[in-house]
């Protein structure tokens, strides 16, 4: 009973109701949204040559032809019933067309997001704890470059360097039979992971560099090191939980922003990821597409939010103390 | 502190250098033996769906066209129609009833026998009231169709049709029994449909028991990239072998080497400014041909493409068998245009929108016509669209004055003789020239009335034909057998050899 009242359950709660209301609020706009955009998905099923009573077929198949109540409320039904339709192009089902692409956008993402972290961890303490030194410097203004320089752009010099120069990646594609020929799928993500951990990792760096001086230059630490703890054993002890809780923030943040940027990187590199099916779709205003596809990737970046949240309470339970008594 | 750190990055540096070799080396492996080679295909047009009457595009055609699906009758690549499903046919006197024979012993890639029910049941699907196929309204003679034994098909019109031949080599015979069409296919062709990967590629196998010659490779596969750029690099890296079209020359300097061919093929797309012939001022045959006299074609096309690409003055391409030159009917001569502009009525010019599709070249050309007329006192005031706005105001609504566009098909002179085609050309001796072209008992009787009719149509500068679009391929040096002209986009891929 005192755990489901707890300051962390209380506040689970509290979030999860925010997150259902913010979908459903992120539902009715991309509807409506999408519905302002002049043009209609039939359209991209005719030619030029198409007749009056084709373009009436067409518009009766793709079901523009009906009020957008009766639209919305179909499409929220099949919604409920995780059922997110049938592209009006392909034909084939969204949900098994969405979670193909994923098939590329998820390893991309998440391979990217953890080498970001990987690079970005040491290099940001490095760059904060040898600031006086000459690397720390150029850490320092390397990441400032880093963030500097559009992610496509990173792209392009890459696949100029590694594919076209010296010719040991592919400059874009996928295997046709994808991860069924691993080292083949393997090989055509390296140029776009690395393209996007380059440029996620210098921004992480700051953060990472900001969170490690405001850890070098707290009291716990300087008191920690006083009382005869080591350095490293200060900073694991006490810096490590502290300059977490914000860099774990803007983590969050990152990846969502990566996932859902993705699709910059899948265009450069040619490949065939939810960013990719993203624009086709809204090329051709394949409607249940294109809200299948926010709709998860909404999902996506809500449930990065609230775990990031939840990590941070974690981590940090002053949070849940000051919220509680914001609150009451 | 250090030394770790050190240690730690050199053996990670290590471990990425020696994974990126392994995946390097593991890349590359021997060239198979041309018979078992997979041609690597690279396209910007991938399919939307794989019915070519459920709006599948020009990538379906591109893909699918020969390769997967047949026709009674082929469309070859130097423009001329040959048997293909049908072993020949014949016409009843009265020109209305085409009785056509079929192959016997020809499967789809299913096992499945393909008999006159397939042949019926596929142009009855082109005619029906969902089809979406761009040729229905070309077929619209045909009154009804049946299937008198397995290898015989009776095609009944209601009025007489020369282009019944030509018509019937765009509808793909299909199986009858298939259940799905926009996601799979089985058809009678050399290959067989594999896979489509959404987004990436789409693959084809050698059909081993094809009742023809079979394919001369044994798959092939087009990757599809939706940048032309990544298409190029695909190229270069060798990730394809083939590009099916370049869409600009200043691509082609970085394949000149002796390791890539490129060659110059007639395609059947045209670049139009489109007047709409309905309204003022271009409802006026004199200001028509004022603006077309005002731009200098010849310039643009050099701009644009170099040395290749064809001016021909008309809609008709060469490809046609109703092909003239006709770029002299109304030259390039900005004294004209002025003089012409000043009988007209409008001696300062006019301002008129451009409706301009957003993809190249359309905006350069914009811009550049734009230029050309401003000499004559002509504003232009070019408003950018979307396909999507393109389809609604100017296709669907006829609500623009002038517009932009590319025609990819050949035989489409006939659209001048339709009033109600969205630029609105409307000279009844056209009209009637076309319909009775269309009703004429031989195919050089075809070809005069349509010559005659092409001439009417430039002499009243319906339309400004600025250019006719190359086509362009490029190929690995050790690639042959690939068709050279894009005509409707098809591209049969059986005869491609890898050396």
């Amino acid at each position: 009973m005192r755990t489901l009242n707890s300051p962390l359950v209380r506040y689970l709660r509290r979030r999860l109701l925010i997150l259902v209301s913010s979908l459903f609020l992120a539902t009715v706009t991309l509807f409506v949204l999408l519905r302002l955009i002049p043009g209609d998905p039939s359209n991209s099923l005719l030619s030029v040559g198409a007749t009056p009573d084709q373009i009436k077929a067409a518009r009766h198949a793709v079901g523009s032809d009906l009020p957008l109540t009766q639209q919305f409320f179909h499409w929220f039904n099949q919604l409920i019933h995780f059922n997110f339709g049938t592209s009006l192009i392909s034909g084939v089902s969204v949900s098994g067309e969405v979670f193909s692409r994923l098939r590329v956008t998820v390893p991309l993402t998440c391979i990217s997001f953890f080498l970001a972290i990987l690079i970005a961890l040491p290099v940001g303490f490095i760059s904060a704890y040898r600031r006086q030194k000459w690397y720390g410097t150029l850490l320092n203004g390397l990441s400032q470059l880093g963030i500097a320089i559009p992610v496509f752009w990173v792209g392009i010099i890459f696949i100029y360097a590694f594919a076209l120069h010296w010719m040991v990646f592919p400059a874009g594609g996928f295997p046709p039979d994808g991860w069924h020929s691993p080292l083949a799928a393997v090989r055509s993500l390296v140029l776009p992971v690395s393209t996007i951990a380059i440029v996620m990792a210098s921004s992480l760096v700051r953060y990472v560099r900001s969170a490690t001086l405001d850890v070098l230059g707290s009291d716990y630490l300087r008191t920690s090191r006083a009382l005869g703890f080591k350095f490293s054993h200060a900073i694991v002890r006490h810096g490590l939980r502290n300059g977490a809780a914000p860099v774990i923030s803007i983590l969050g943040i990152e990846l969502a922003t990566t996932f859902v940027g993705a699709v910059v990187v899948e265009s450069v590199f040619a490949l065939p990821g939810l960013g990719s099916l993203l624009i086709k779709a809204i090329a051709e205003h394949d409607y249940p597409v294109i809200q299948g596809v926010l709709f998860l990737s909404t999902l996506g970046v809500l449930i990065i939010g609230f775990l990031a949240d939840l990590l941070q309470r974690i981590i940090d339970p002053r949070l849940n103390r000051f919220t509680e008594s914001r609150s009451g | 502190m250090k030394k770790f750190t050190s240690r730690m990055t050199i053996s990670v540096i290590g471990g990425l250098v020696a994974a990126a070799l392994a995946l390097t080396f593991t890349a590359t492996g021997a060239h198979a033996a041309s018979s078992d080679a997979t041609i690597n295909v690279g396209s910007l047009y991938e399919p939307q769906n794989l019915d070519n009457t459920g709006g599948g595009g020009q990538g379906v055609t591109e893909a699918l066209n020969g390769n997967v699906y047949e026709s009674l009758f082929k469309l070859n690549d130097d423009g001329s129609v040959s048997n293909l499903l049908a072993t020949g046919y014949t016409v009843s006197k009265d020109g209305l009833t085409y009785t056509i024979a079929l192959h016997k012993g020809v499967k789809f890639s299913s096992g499945k026998s393909l008999t006159a029910a397939d042949v019926k049941f596929s142009i009855e699907k082109v005619l029906s009231p969902t089809s979406k196929s761009a040729r229905k309204s070309s077929l619209g003679a045909i009154a009804s169709v049946t299937a008198p034994d397995d290898s015989t098909v009776v095609v009944k019109l209601n009025s007489r049709s020369i282009s019944t031949i030509y018509n019937l080599s765009y509808i793909w015979v299909v199986n009858s029994a298939a259940k799905d069409f926009l996601a799979t296919a089985d058809g009678s062709g050399p290959y067989k449909f594999t896979s489509w990967t959404r987004g990436s590629s789409l693959t084809l196998t050698r059909n081993d028991s094809y009742w023809g010659t079979p394919a001369k490779n044994k798959s092939v596969v087009y990757h599809y990239f939706t940048s032309a750029t990544a298409l190029n690099n695909a190229l270069l890296t060798g990730a394809v072998d083939i590009v099916t079209t370049i869409q600009s020359p200043d691509a082609l300097k970085q394949f000149a080497s002796a390791k890539y061919k490129i060659t110059n093929g007639k395609s059947t797309t045209k670049l139009l400014l489109a007047f709409n012939d309905r309204v003022a001022p271009f409802n006026k045959v004199l200001v028509r041909k004022a603006v077309t006299s005002a731009i200098n074609n010849k310039k643009f096309l050099q701009s644009v493409w170099g040395d290749y690409g064809t001016l021909t003055g008309s809609m008709v391409p060469p490809k046609d068998p109703w092909f003239t030159d006709l770029t002299k009917v109304n030259p390039y001569n900005v004294g004209l245009a002025k003089r012409e502009l000043a009988a007209a009525g409008y001696p300062k010019g006019f301002t008129f929108r451009l409706d301009t599709p957003t993809y190249d070249p359309h905006p350069a050309a914009a811009a550049f016509i734009k230029s050309e007329l401003a000499k004559v006192g002509i504003t232009v005031q070019i408003n950018s669209v979307t396909d999507d706005q393109w389809y609604n105001n100017v296709y669907k609504a006829h609500d623009f004055t002038a517009t932009l566009q590319e025609h990819v098909n050949d035989r489409d002179l006939v659209w001048y003789g339709n009033p109600d085609f969205y630029w609105g050309y409307n000279n009844p001796t056209v009209t009637a020239l076309i319909n009775q072209s269309e009703t004429a008992l031989t195919l050089s009787a075809q070809t005069a009335l349509l010559k005659k009719a092409n001439r009417l149509v430039v002499q009243e500068a319906a339309s400004d034909w600025i250019y006719l679009y190359p086509q362009i391929v490029v190929a690995a040096s050790n690639l042959s057998g690939y068709p050279l002209n894009g005509l409707n986009s098809q591209f049969y891929a059986y005869n491609i050899v890898k050396a």
